[in-house]
């Protein structure tokens, strides 16, 4: 019995950043989606995470202090 | 003479370019270093050193290639060098849980058993949750997720900044959003409770 057979949950689990990476071969792909056709379960928890990237990145997304653009553009080697 | 005149022209011309072109990354270079950094100010000054640096070793840059990474691998050497990677809890073993802990615990907390819609369960997260989380998770692997996940960098590119083989970057990345998401779901149970 393999791993995936044992605890196909926990297999699909494991493959969850590879697959929302896109670094999974087409037949590992082909097996995590068949799963998630069938699982609610599982399929929640992949969704969860895409939002979560999402937010994550429009959390810590500051924009940047004006005065520091200002300074930045000071910092240019004015031309002879 | 003609020449040397028509050589400081290009050489002036290609200088500006470079300076306009870096400047317009400007907000994504700040972006990235802010959260390399462990505060608004260590971002700031990060990136004015960046830019001082390129604009005097704009020469060493070849046009065509990828600038915005150029850029980055300064500003990393420079964090690096001036010793600013300091961790917040330098002794504390950052703890990875499963993939699937977040959504566990964040769901647990909430419906009272009810299956909860996934992009709710993810508002349950303030931002001072996440950009106290990401400042909590240890550098090397902080990095690699502010780089690829917050500054869109590939694989190749962030393994280039860093100087560290793709395969690290990888599992670093995987590792590194398991510690995240452990240090986020730390911060919603201390709230409730």
């Amino acid at each position: 019995m393999t791993e995936a057979e044992k605890d196909p949950c926990a297999h699909c689990e494991e493959m969850m950043q590879p697959y929302l990476d896109h670094i999974l071969t087409e037949a590992e792909v082909i097996e995590a989606e068949a799963h998630l056709d069938e699982c609610d379960w599982c399929r929640r928890r992949y969704r969860f995470e895409e939002s979560l990237r999402v937010y994550v990145r429009q959390a810590v997304s500051e924009p940047m202090p004006a005065e520091l653009k200002q300074k930045l553009a000071a910092l240019r080697i004015p031309l002879n | 003479m003609a020449e040397d005149a028509t050589r400081i022209a290009t050489e002036a011309r290609d200088r500006v370019r470079f300076e306009e072109e870096a400047l317009a990354l400007a907000d994504q270079v700040y972006r990235v270093a802010r959260h390399l950094s462990n505060s608004k100010e260590d971002a700031e000054e990060l990136v004015q050193e960046t830019y001082a640096r390129a604009f005097r070793s704009w020469r060493s840059y070849t046009p065509g290639t990828n600038l915005r990474a150029w850029l980055l691998r300064i500003l990393t050497n420079l964090n690096i060098d001036r010793g600013r990677r300091t961790q917040r809890a330098p002794q504390t073993q950052a703890l990875e849980a499963n993939d699937y802990y977040l959504y566990d615990k964040l769901s647990a907390e909430g419906e009272g058993g009810q299956p909860a819609d996934e992009e709710r369960v993810v508002e349950r997260l303030s931002q001072d949750d996440i950009v106290n989380a990401l400042a909590e998770v240890p550098h090397d692997f902080r990095d690699v997720i502010v780089l690829v996940d917050i500054g869109d960098f590939s694989y190749q590119d962030a393994a280039q900044i860093l100087d560290i083989p793709i395969g690290t970057v990888m599992s670093r990345l995987h590792r590194g959003r398991r510690i995240l998401k452990r240090e986020l779901a730390d911060s919603v149970l201390e709230d409730v409770t």
